[in-house]
């Protein structure tokens, strides 16, 4: 297959890799994707040892994998000779050197990944250089086999190299407190001494560079899973936030009476925002809805992760669709602000303040990837690691007390939107019926705020008509 | 060229040389039979004149020609057929699975008085633990990849939301499709006029079968059928529940979130498909050093790179399971690996699910082959290449046959029923030797991967020590239409062949209805058709068949 790869080393190191070292220079071939490389020790230019880098074999590649090497450490290369098996998305390819040279130091292991352009190996001229070149990939050798973008530097050139060490050195720091704490609570890890992951969780921590011993498993026995990598990536450096936090719920749920306890943060921002909606003129109007065939469907369809609050969401935000209106929003308090997009902020309660996690396109997403979504967002709340636009692009507000039996109650109208709707608890409800006859039906009230200055009492009446339909009959929602 | 060439050898006054001239004035029947024969290679032209036997349509005629046949195959008048007694029937088939099956519908095809002979479940492994019932969970778990892939739906345009699946639903599907089969096969033959005896057979003696306890029934040949059971090396304890075969797999009592599958052939290729379909994780535990042996390398690497490495899977290479422990007590399944090369420990795995994939043992116990001096090797019954049985003292044993997993020559259900055929055509007058390099065999993986023939590796050796010459040629279904309108344009095609005669070796496909394109391929092998003149076939566009046409276009005959 060497034939395919006839320039295996690919002229696209000056774009790939942008060195001002190196250009300046101007002893190194553009052509070629073996570098040379300066030595620092030698003062002179020795342009001797050259850099083999990782090729690009086709146009979507973006890391390759060493399938094998050819040849060895110490063995002599002559030009055009097949020195590794590179494995792209596509297929696997023999690389060629451009050179003759020695094979000073390979820098990724068979099986190791590496970025396109990162340096693989060392190529010496000659045989006495051999000794340098392999104490230079002892140098930078050790990141060298992660195929981090700090790698690249890193053995690029010995400058930016003491800039990226810290960088690369943070990382371990980081993780090794957690690794103390993991193996404590891992039971199939044996004292620390081995990790139990599953194959997709090794997968996954290896394409999110996620160190698994730093890991503590919830999958059956403590076995590290998908998920627990998925948490772990999502959670960068978390020791410090989480320390620092700590404090404050503690505090709340255990008060010291007699005490005054300044707001937090969160807090303070929560009470800023309600002076501000004093300025706002709002208006309620209620609706009691019939909730059996929703709490059919959510029965059917709990087992796929299917939540309340994401079907809530998910009707509201179609209701939504058909009354662009009480999506609006009164910005300067002489226009309507049309929102291009339905997203449905949930109110939820967390230790010491309130916030409200965003269902963004609520209208077009499914019911599922909807709850997926709603999970992620809680459990981010929860670990306090939402992103501002996470929790601060709705245009529309739900709050829901129901689950602790609240039938019904009044929302305050967060600044910036238009509406707001506290949705109580459904419950068993004798009902009479238009032919007469006396049932028991579960119903819920809900209450919705508006900004009379943009929605009027029509506008929620037709609102809360729609989504009364929409909750009655819900077979709309799994689409 | 072929077609004239059968027409010579189907009159008989055309072949001067037949030893058995006199018999030109039985009238020779004209039916497919002769047509089938023109599909002998130039090669085994040297059988044609046995094509000269009378396969008369009345019994008498035809005994007196059997016992011409008999001695001549066996090469040693053994006073075997001397005693012309009455048999209970012309042939006995032991097993009725895919191979006694094929048998026994074209022993009466060609008017033998049949009986077959089951002592579980009429289908075999293929119908009941195998190939059938497999299909079935692999016809779903295709389903739901493409379900479940959404960056190819949304190429295709097409929205699909939180695709699921219901395992019971899934397990009945494939048992309902074996009970389906299976009814299907019994009708057939009952509806021919086999006869189903049932009870276990065993060969008593020559010409002697015993079926259950104590019934004896005699036929003139006897075909032993009795196929594989699944194969579990020593140290591993199979519970049926969280340690397993194949057997129990095809039930689906339950998806494990983790399985190991011990064994990266087929059997195990296919069954992580189904499983990480289903959502389940999957670890191979293979003692060579590369997944897939036995496929051609370059296929199996690309098969790696899309049915393995994209997927929940990893695996351990170059490691034996030297012990495996079901799961009890709140404690996992546990794997003992071991490196297959010095023996040392490797490392243990904890897992739910342990499925045995190692391959298939033959099912030759009790068969009584002791009455009839038969010494199986590893269990399999030896046999020469016409599946006549060979005895202890390298003699053949007269009017004994073993097809299928039993004689081991090559384990697949289609090539069981092939060589069931080939004994039927002796038995009835026509020798005929079964090639084996063009039986297709498939993996029905998403995509598949089929093969015929030689892998580059063994061709390569062959042209070596024969001295001729071998080239390579490869299409890609990336450049193939249909490929390309299903958004399935993953995979190779390749052929391995005979530059200066245009001789097919090998072919190979990986990718989107691979096992059902490499028909084209195996006939040709089968008819002796050199690539030359398949370049000047036509196939319809756009068709995937069309990957094949590229593939001999694309080779280079010197001729």
């Amino acid at each position: 297959m060497a034939h395919l790869l006839q320039t295996s080393f690919l002229p696209s190191s000056q774009c790939l890799r942008p060195n001002p070292d190196r250009s300046s220079s101007s002893t190194s071939s553009p052509m070629v994707q073996i570098s040379r490389r300066r030595s620092k020790t030698g003062g002179a230019v020795q342009a001797k040892i050259r850099e083999i880098f990782m090729p690009a074999l086709s146009s979507t590649m973006t890391e390759g994998k060493i399938v094998s090497w050819v040849k060895s450490e110490g063995e002599k290369l002559a030009k055009g000779e097949s020195v590794v098996v590179v494995e792209s998305d596509k297929a696997d390819m023999d690389v060629e050197t451009f050179y003759d040279g020695y094979l000073a130091a390979i820098m990724v292991e068979e099986g190791g990944v590496a970025a396109v352009g990162s340096a693989i190996a060392l190529l010496a001229e000659t045989e006495d250089e051999i000794e340098a070149a392999r104490s230079k990939a002892a140098g930078s050798g050790s990141s060298a086999a992660s195929s981090s973008p700090a790698t690249a530097s890193t053995s690029a050139d010995p400058i930016p190299a003491e800039i990226a060490a810290p960088i690369a050195a943070s990382a371990p720091i980081a993780a090794a407190p957690v690794a103390k704490l993991a193996s404590a609570v891992h039971p199939a890890s044996d004292g620390g001494k081995r990790v139990v992951a599953s194959p997709y969780a090794k997968k996954l921590a290896k394409e999110l560079k996620v160190e698994l011993a730093a890991i503590a498993g919830s999958g059956p026995l403590g076995r590290i899973v998908a998920k627990d990598v998925e948490t772990a990536a999502a959670a960068p450096v978390p020791v410090a936030a989480v320390t620092a936090a700590a404090p404050a719920p503690a505090a709340a749920s255990n008060v010291e009476l007699g005490t005054v306890v300044p707001f937090t943060t969160m807090q303070g921002a929560v009470s800023r925002n309600m002076l501000e909606s004093l300025s706002v003129p709002t208006f309620r109007v209620g609706y009691t809805i019939t909730t059996d065939a929703l709490d059919a469907l959510y029965k059917k369809i709990k087992s796929k992760g299917v939540t309340m609050t994401a079907l809530l969401a998910k009707a509201t935000a179609l209701a939504l669709a058909k009354h662009p209106v009480v999506n609006s929003s009164c910005r300067d308090g002489n226009s309507f602000t049309y929102n291009s997009s339905i997203n449905i902020a949930v109110a939820v309660a967390i230790d010491g303040g309130l916030i409200t996690p965003v269902l963004q396109d609520a209208d077009k997403s499914d019911i599922y990837s909807l709850s997926r979504k709603w999970k992620e967002l809680v459990d981010k709340a929860r670990a306090k690691q939402l992103q501002p636009h996470e929790y601060n692009t709705g245009t529309f507000t739900l709050s829901n007390l129901g689950m602790f039996g609240v039938d019904r109650f009044d929302a305050i109208l967060p600044p910036g939107t238009g509406a707001i709707m506290a949705v109580g608890a459904s419950q068993p409800t004798a009902v009479g019926t238009k032919d007469g006859r006396i049932g028991i039906k579960n119903q819920m009230q809900v209450n919705v705020t508006a900004d009379h200055r943009v929605i009027y009492g029509a506008d929620l009446a037709a609102f809360l008509q729609t989504l009364s339909k929409i909750i009655e009959d819900p077979k709309d929602l799994t689409f | 060229m072929q077609a004239s060439l059968s027409l010579s050898v189907s009159n008989p006054a055309a072949i001067p040389r037949s030893s058995h001239g006199f018999e030109s004035s039985i009238p020779f029947p004209s039916k497919p039979v002769n047509l089938r024969f023109c599909g002998l290679r130039r090669e085994a032209l040297g059988f044609s004149s046995a094509s000269t036997y009378p396969l008369s349509t009345s019994r008498s005629s035809r005994s007196v020609a059997r016992s011409n046949k008999v001695s001549a195959s066996l090469g040693s008048a053994n006073g075997s057929s001397s005693a012309p007694k009455s048999f209970d029937y012309d042939l006995i088939i032991i097993g009725a699975g895919v191979g006694g099956h094929g048998a026994a519908l074209h022993a009466v095809e060609k008017g033998l008085k049949t009986a077959i002979v089951e002592g579980d479940v009429v289908g075999g492994t293929c119908v009941n633990r195998g190939c059938v019932p497999s299909k079935a969970l692999l016809a779903v778990s295709g389903r739901m990849r493409e379900l479940q892939n959404e960056h190819h739906l949304k190429a295709l345009g097409l929205q699909v939301s939180a695709a699921g699946y219901d395992r019971q639903g899934v397990a009945d599907h494939a048992n309902n499709l074996a009970m389906k089969i299976r009814g299907n096969l019994t009708n057939s033959m009952k509806a021919l006029g086999v006869d189903i005896l049932t009870g276990f057979g065993a060969v008593l003696g020559p010409q002697k079968v015993k079926v259950g306890k104590d019934t004896v029934v005699t036929a003139k040949d006897i075909i032993i059928a009795t196929g594989s059971v699944p194969f579990v090396p020593k140290g591993i304890e199979v519970d049926g529940k969280t340690v397993i075969t194949s057997d129990h797999a095809l039930k689906l009592e339950f998806v494990p979130d983790w399985i190991a599958i011990v064994g990266s052939g087929y059997i195990g290729l296919e069954f992580s498909d189904v499983y990480t379909a289903l959502g389940s994780e999957v670890t191979f535990v293979e003692a060579l050093d590369q997944l897939m042996p036995g496929f051609d390398p370059e296929i199996g690497k690309l098969a790696q790179r899309v049915l393995i490495n994209p997927r929940k899977i990893d695996y351990h290479t170059g490691v034996f399971a030297t012990k495996i422990t079901p799961a009890k007590d709140g404690k996992p399944v546990t794997i003992e690996l071991i490196d297959a090369k010095t023996k040392e420990p490797k490392e243990t795995l904890e897992v739910d699910a342990a499925l045995i994939a190692t391959g298939r043992a033959p099912f030759t116990n009790g068969l009584g082959l002791e009455n009839i001096n038969v010494a199986t090797q590893r269990g399999f019954i030896p046999v020469d290449e016409r599946m006549r049985v060979i005895d202890s003292n390298g003699d053949l044993v007269p009017h004994l046959f073993c097809i299928g997993d039993a004689n081991g020559k090559m384990m697949l259900a289609h090539a069981a029923s092939a060589q069931g055929i080939s004994v039927v055509e002796q038995l009835t007058g026509r020798d005929h030797v079964l090639n084996h390099l063009s039986i297709p065999a498939a993996c029905f993986t998403h995509p598949e991967i089929s093969m015929v023939g030689l892998t580059e590796p063994q061709a390569r050796e062959k042209a070596e020590l024969e001295g001729f010459e071998v080239a390579v040629a490869k299409t890609s279904f990336k450049a193939n239409t249909k490929a390309l309108a299903e958004n399935e344009g993953e995979g190779l095609a390749k052929l391995i062949y005979r530059p200066d005669n245009g001789e097919i070796l090998g072919v190979h496909i990986f990718g989107l209805h691979a096992a059902d394109l490499i028909h084209e391929a195996s006939n040709a092998i089968a008819l002796g058709t050199r690539i030359q003149d398949l370049k000047l076939a036509v196939h319809a566009h756009p068709t995937l068949s069309e990957v094949l046409d590229e593939l001999f276009k694309s080779a280079k005959v010197s001729l």
